[in-house]
């Protein structure tokens, strides 16, 4: 082998770099997030939509829903079992989910998501 | 053809997942496979680079783009044409980052006349950085799926990306410019004659794969939703050797996982090793320290040499006898 020394360092420094996450893995990985619903949430038994719909794409409906109150004026949403809500993301959303430490924040922190609705909106206050 | 055996290797390599990836063989496609290709790209890196490191390198090779450097009054140039390690830093260090022999990339024509026209030709300069730079982005914000907590550099690279503010989630700019700079890639492939002509399946595989990956990746984030957090939890157990699979991923994931750990499994033992190769290139690790530093070719055979005075006391009696000179009486 050639230029050993440099050759192998700069291997080193490769192997070392792509297993980082690895290693830091098993020193610093927690349980998933437990989102937490409050008592009004789970007498509801069911959000706007369905569990799987609203887990994977709440936030394309809060968009839809911002884009349509704030463009066209509809207040209205009616979901797909009939059933209309007040789009609103104060008072409808964060009627029921009030924690949003325990709930929103969970799976956002975790995940990286930094999402925008609070540079307008107000986050709500929390009772603790 | 190659061209059409690649295209259709990797709808072969989105069907398998979308088929496979139920029930049980979740774990196969979730569990399994990633970890045998992670396994494969480390260990078969190592193995590349180890074999081209043990090819002997017979002389340095001077002939780069650039005046050496010898007599003061003859300007130089430093960078093209390095004397000393630094110089060669340098050259590697802006072949790396920048793709300075892209930039010299030059177009030829015969015009009329008959004319050569030689001209600079940026395009694929231009569209091999903003591939290779968006690819970076787009490497460095899944971290946000490898780490917890998320570091913090993960959210600002985020910010930036995702500046626009389009549609929820946010458009990632990187996304849609390595699609579209990867796509630039594949048709300056087929559209030039020349290009088209020279190029193999080697070539158009790894880019319908990376077309392939990065458009599956654009789906689950806009259009086919799949649960981030179970995304997450996934990968977690993957990088903390505590593997699970939890309920409810969408298929599209797996097929965005499986492309991946081809392309990773493939990368060794393909074209896209030039990653590692660049620092391997002749013309670009080596000063041009010809008439300073003595090269050794390192596969020099121990030549028996026989020199002439030694020639000469074997002779010597002989010559004199002949009448031929001799230097020493």
């Amino acid at each position: 082998m050639y230029n050993k020394g440099t050759i192998i360092t700069g291997l080193v420094i490769f192997v070392v770099l792509f297993t980082s996450p690895f290693v830091l893995g098993l020193v610093t990985s927690g349980p998933p997030p437990e989102p937490e619903l409050t008592a009004k949430a789970k007498q509801a038994k069911q959000c706007v939509e369905v569990k799987e719909f609203m887990v994977e794409s709440h936030m394309q409906l809060l968009d839809d829903w911002r884009n349509e109150a704030v463009r066209e004026g509809k207040r209205t949403y009616v979901a797909t079992d009939g059933k209309p809500y007040t789009v609103s993301l104060q008072n409808t959303c964060m009627e029921c989910h009030s924690n949003k430490s325990k709930f929103c924040d969970q799976c956002h922190n975790y995940a990286g998501v930094d999402p925008y609705c609070w540079q307008c909106h107000i986050a709500p206050k929390e009772k603790s | 053809m190659g061209v059409w055996v690649s295209f259709f290797a990797v709808i072969v390599l989105i069907v398998i997942p979308w088929v496979g990836a139920q029930g049980a063989g979740q774990y196969l496609f979730g569990i399994v496979i990633p970890y045998v290709a992670v396994l494969v790209f480390i260990l078969g890196f190592v193995y590349r680079a180890t074999k081209w490191a043990k090819t002997p390198v017979p002389f340095k090779i001077p002939t780069t783009g650039g005046q050496m450097k010898s007599l003061p009054w003859i300007k130089s140039n430093p960078l093209d044409n390095p004397s000393n390690n630094a110089g060669v830093i340098a050259r590697m260090a802006l072949e790396v980052l920048a793709f300075r022999s892209l930039f010299r990339n030059s177009k030829l024509e015969l015009r009329e006349g008959p004319k050569l026209d030689y001209a600079s030709n940026k395009w694929l300069w231009i569209a091999a950085l903003a591939f290779h730079y968006t690819f970076l982005v787009v490497f460095i914000r899944h971290f946000r799926l490898f780490m917890e907590p998320v570091p913090g550099f993960v959210g600002l690279l985020e910010s930036v990306d995702g500046f626009m503010e389009v549609g929820l989630p946010r458009l990632m700019m990187s996304s849609l410019i390595l699609l579209l700079a990867a796509l630039y890639l594949f048709l300056r492939r087929v559209a030039v004659p020349q290009l088209r002509y020279i190029s193999l399946a080697a070539d158009y595989f790894p880019l319908f794969l990376i077309i392939g990956l990065v458009s599956s990746g654009i789906l689950m984030r806009y259009f086919i939703r799949v649960d981030i957090t179970s995304v997450k939890e996934l990968i977690m157990g993957l990088v903390s050797f505590r593997p699970t699979v939890p309920e409810g991923i969408g298929v599209i994931f797996f097929i965005h996982l499986f492309l991946l750990s081809v392309l990773i499994a493939y990368f060794p033992f393909s074209k896209l090793m030039h990653a590692g190769g660049v620092f391997f290139s002749p013309t670009r690790n080596l000063p041009n320290d010809n008439r300073v530093k003595r090269h050794i070719n390192p596969w020099n055979y121990p030549v028996k040499v026989h020199t002439y005075s030694e020639y000469e006391d074997d002779f010597r009696e002989k010559m004199k006898e002949v009448g031929l000179p001799v230097e020493k009486e």
